[in-house]
């Protein structure tokens, strides 16, 4: 079980090899001469006053919220489908109801104007 | 002695990250050229014929610039974003089976472990943002993983139509099922194209490349995420968002267009993939080229009120269809 997925760690490995090495290198061959002027933010010149304190709009966690339903909502249904051959009409019958129910859902999240971007 | 699988891993793996690496260096210098002709200029021609060296050039020029971190900036997040952008792609290479049996380790858990780590991009794109102290940064890396979220829900929803048809999760049994049976994008007559169409439009989302580029709009944005970014990490982030096009051009193909499998009866193997996977990286250059950006608001109204609605609607279908058509083949026959 364990030996299927070492191919994978090997391959992430060369992958963090790469980016290492290429890090070592620009930090080798790169100049290094850090001003003031360099460290502030690219933002048209003027004094910044920081990002920490942009206000988000609530839209920003509405999405998120929604996607955290359909998400796992989504995430139920592989083992369903990876069976469903041999579930037969039981296994139909099921996910049919809940796939209504996750339409339901989005028909009363598009109803309250959870998708309306620009109120 | 090194274990066989270990030699697998090693070989197979590093194979595919640096053969993706430098088919991703090209696949720059593809649609540079390309971008070139469709605005009546020449694209790249002055280092080596036609151009072709141009990526060396650019790599060489990237490795010589200084590593700038701002004095605000999250320093330890700031660096750590953009080489976990090339993992995180990387990593969803690893279940895609290129030839025939042949990926770097053939998952049960294929399609799931692909979404995943495409899932996962918004991490690295989200700390990138926050990190730099950059407000343009921050509002660039806000719609990033506001897209980036929404679209995973059809992208989600899409991958299921070839995992009820073929009944695996595995990439390379899905396309195993559809050499012995037929591309899942050519039949069942609509479901299956629909859902190549929908999964196509959230690969894009997800990679954000036009029409669905809004996160590093250059008009209102500067560049997004990578406007604090110098050097090579600023290189990093241009090289992930190119090898996200290419590995999802590579899982579309897989999922609907039979991957290594060849038409015509002709013989199955790597060149079938590699043929697919290109065309469809020049269509998403073509569409990069043809179209413009949508906006913000028009961006959720289509994936929420559209593609989630339409996904839902083609899983049900698909799994009608299995149940009560199994044996129902294509007109051209199976």
């Amino acid at each position: 079980m364990f030996w299927e997925y070492l191919p994978v760690f090997v391959m992430l490995l060369v992958a963090v090899l790469v980016a290492v090495g290429l890090f070592v290198l620009t930090s080798s061959v790169g100049p290094k001469k850090m001003t003031p002027e360099k460290a502030i933010p690219y933002e048209g010149g003027s004094e910044t006053t920081g990002a920490e304190g942009l206000r988000l709009s609530v839209k920003f966690f509405l999405t998120a919220i929604l996607f955290v339903v359909f998400d796992i909502e989504a995430v139920f249904l592989y083992p369903w489908a990876g069976l469903f051959s041999r579930l037969g009409w039981i296994g139909l019958v099921e996910m049919l109801v809940f796939l209504s129910v996750l339409g339901v859902t989005l028909a009363y999240a598009w109803k309250k104007g959870a998708f309306e971007w620009e109120k | 002695m090194i274990p066989p699988i270990v030699l697998h891993g090693l070989i197979y793996g590093g194979v595919a990250a640096i053969a993706l690496l430098t088919l991703t260096a090209w696949g720059i210098w593809f649609e540079r050229k390309f971008a070139g002709r469709m605005q009546s200029r020449l694209g790249p021609t002055m280092v080596g014929w036609a151009g072709l060296l141009q990526p060396l050039a650019d790599v060489l020029k990237l490795l010589q610039k200084e590593d700038l971190v701002p004095a605000q900036a999250d320093r330890t997040l700031y660096l750590l974003s953009p080489p976990l952008t090339v993992f995180f792609t990387l990593a969803t290479v690893a279940v895609i089976p290129f030839g025939v049996d042949v990926a770097v380790a053939n998952l049960p858990i294929g399609v799931p472990w692909i979404l995943a780590f495409s899932g996962l991009m918004v991490f690295p794109v989200w700390t990138a943002g926050w990190a730099s102290a950059n407000k343009y940064a921050l509002l660039g890396a806000m719609r990033a993983v506001a897209q980036g979220i929404s679209y995973e829900i059809p992208m989600l929803l899409t991958a299921l139509v070839p995992v009820i048809f073929a009944g695996s999760m595995n990439v390379n049994e899905i396309v195993r099922w559809q050499a012995e049976h037929h591309w899942i994008a050519l039949w069942p007559p609509g479901p299956g194209l629909f859902a190549f169409v929908i999964f196509f439009l959230s690969c894009l989302a997800e990679a954000n490349r036009i029409p669905f580029d809004i996160p590093e709009a250059e008009s209102e944005l500067v560049a997004g995420v990578t406007t604090e970014y110098s050097g090579m990490r600023f290189g990093l982030f241009y090289l992930a968002e190119y090898l996200h096009t290419l590995v999802a051009s590579a899982v579309a193909s897989a999922l609907f267009f039979g991957g290594w499998n060849g038409i015509f009866g002709l013989p199955d193997g790597i060149h079938w993939m590699l043929a697919k996977t290109l065309t469809l990286f020049f269509l998403i250059t073509w569409i990069r080229w043809s179209l413009l950006r949508f906006r913000a608001d028009q961006l959720m109204r289509i994936c929420w009120t559209y593609l989630v609605p339409a996904s839902l609607a083609l899983v049900m279908i698909s799994a009608l269809w299995v149940h009560y058509a199994p044996q129902l083949g294509p007109m051209w026959g199976g």
